[in-house]
């Protein structure tokens, strides 16, 4: 049972893909319609998703300022994900910001962080007790991806458009140890491997591109952007692009062989100091750089590492997977090339 | 091994051989000359800062391209086999390198000079002179650094000019980002202790384009 790593990458991927696209978000509050509270009664309406509010057992909720509460006069569900609450905003809170807290009894708490500016700062409010929270304990809490904002659904493209780059990287590891042994040994099976792990690796970058380039279009505005990481990627495919031409334009395949592979060692070293160097130049909106915080810190929670890191996997084994058939196809057609010249 | 003597031996030669066609460096210098004033036309008037700045390192990469790609050119098979007997291999892209970086200093500074002379000099008032002068002549070596390898690459290809554009291009962008990045601030009249991380890292790239250069360049040369 050689190949049951190749079973594992489907299973994997197949995983990856059904719990990554199934999984619902947790609910969440997206929209207020008010972002400034100033003392007195106020109504404000509030968009939710993935809620399932109900009129016989309606939610309840509170505004939090530095851990102080003020309850709501009256609760009116709208729909299922959208609500109209009553408050009587007293003056004297504390600070600047205040977090919109919705208690659902089936989803549980739901917060909007730093939902309201409430200007001018006392010295705190009276503390006046909410009326009995009918709070039922939820037995178990459902598997559920986080709600981040501008993500919102998006956050699934962290199982394809990250593993896309960490498979590319590999390829490319693997392409230019097969070149490094090609120079050594001159042995045209360790050119194939060379030129096969290139193509995958290139294929992976492309999709790499084009899925980060998706996900930019949705949280970002634009399809590109002059971003650091994103010249370090545009980079690294021109090179391979470029492997690929210098390959194409030497008829002799020895020659074509040996070039293609000093070609191939001096642009894979430079480019890896390139994309350790290039994020020191300036900052990025990419996660990661520039005070970004990559998922990796807390932004990443371990909902999402759960199928991320078999994701990760998963692609990898796969790109492995097609590299060998990549290298196998090429070694057939030098034979059958080799077979017709004689 | 690296033998100074048979370095500089080498280095002697290129300059000898070089002068002796005093048509290419003509050339090379004509179309400096030209690309500036094509986009001098192009551009008429002043130009901002940024402006400015892209547009010279522009002009100095395609002079760099044109420059560099011929410095393998004349190497034919005879050439080099006769080359081969005398000298270790890694010593000839070393000489090579050295002479090209030599030949980049001149370009860059030359380019500088015809460039400032039809756009106007009214940017380099704020500016600080010296780190800027020093940007470019880094920047111009530099190019020298990663593309003699590569100009070897595309003459061993049979391809010279066409292919250095295409396999260079991607090696240089990066190194290409971190001077412009370096000169703009030079021009902006930061102080050296901002600009020198930028120019660090480009010596840096340098060293390892000559160290790499040192230990692939044997294998192009067996056939």
């Amino acid at each position: 049972m050689s190949h049951w790593w190749k079973a594992l990458g489907v299973v994997l991927l197949l995983g990856v893909v059904l719990v990554g696209l199934r999984t619902p978000l947790s609910p969440a509050l997206v929209h207020v319609s008010e972002d400034k509270l100033a003392p007195g009664p106020v109504t404000i309406e509030v968009l939710a998703y993935n809620t399932h509010f109900s009129a016989k057992a309606p939610p309840q909720a509170w505004i939090e300022n530095d851990g102080q509460r003020v309850c709501t006069d009256a609760v009116e569900v709208l729909a299922d994900n959208s609500l109209k609450l009553s408050f009587s905003v007293p003056a004297g809170l504390r600070k600047d910001l205040s977090h919109l807290v919705v208690h659902d009894p089936k989803a549980g708490a739901i917060t909007l962080y730093d939902a309201f500016w409430t200007g001018a700062k006392g010295n705190g409010i009276a503390d006046a007790p909410c009326p009995s929270m009918n709070v039922q304990a939820n037995t178990v809490e459902p598997f559920r991806f986080p709600h981040r904002s501008l993500l919102n659904e998006s956050v699934r493209n962290l199982f394809f458009h990250v593993p896309m780059w960490f498979a590319m990287m590999v390829l490319m590891t693997i392409s230019v140890v097969h070149s490094v042994r090609y120079l050594r040994s001159n042995d045209l099976v360790q050119d194939d491997g060379a030129l096969g792990a290139a193509y995958v690796g290139l294929l992976f970058a492309v999709l790499g591109l084009v899925t980060g380039s998706i996900w930019a279009r949705v949280t970002w505005g634009a399809w590109w952007t002059s971003d650091t990481k994103l010249n370090g990627a545009a980079v690294t495919t021109l090179i391979y692009c470029a492997y690929l031409v210098l390959r194409g334009s030497v008829p002799d395949e020895r020659k074509a062989a040996r070039l293609a592979a000093v070609y191939n060692i001096f642009a894979y070293v430079l480019m890896v100091v390139f994309l350790m160097i290039l994020p020191r130049l300036s900052d990025s909106l990419h996660p990661g750089n520039g005070g970004n915080p990559a998922f990796s810190q807390y932004d990443l929670d371990e909902r999402l590492r759960l199928v991320f890191y078999p994701a990760v996997l998963g692609w990898i084994l796969l790109a492995t997977w097609a590299y060998t058939l990549a290298r196998r196809a090429r070694r057939l057609q030098t034979l059958m090339h080799h077979a017709h010249d004689a | 091994m690296m033998r100074p003597q048979e370095i500089i031996g080498l280095v002697r030669l290129e300059v000898a051989l070089d002068l002796r066609q005093k048509a290419s460096w003509a050339g090379m210098l004509l179309y400096t000359v030209s690309a500036v004033y094509l986009c001098y036309l192009g551009v008429r008037g002043g130009l901002p800062l940024p402006t400015w700045n892209a547009l010279f390192w522009t002009v100095l990469l395609f002079a760099a391209f044109n420059a560099l790609a011929r410095s393998f050119q004349r190497e034919d098979t005879g050439r080099q086999i006769y080359l081969h007997t005398l000298v270790d291999p890694r010593n000839v892209v070393l000489a090579r390198t050295l002479y090209n970086m030599a030949v980049m200093l001149v370009l860059s500074l030359l380019t500088l000079a015809v460039y400032v002379l039809m756009f106007g000099g009214g940017v380099l008032d704020e500016a600080e002179v010296g780190v800027f002068v020093l940007s470019v002549v880094l920047g111009g070596t530099g190019f020298a650094t990663v593309l003699t390898l590569i100009s070897a690459i595309a003459a061993r290809a049979g391809n010279g000019m066409g292919l250095t554009a295409i396999l260079g291009f991607p090696l240089v962008l990066p190194l290409l980002l971190s001077v412009m990045r370096a000169s703009k601030l030079a021009l902006d009249g930061m102080p050296w202790s901002i600009t020198s991380t930028y120019l660090l890292w480009l010596v840096l790239i340098d060293v390892l384009a000559l160290a790499l250069a040192y230990l692939l360049f044997p294998y192009l040369w067996r056939d």
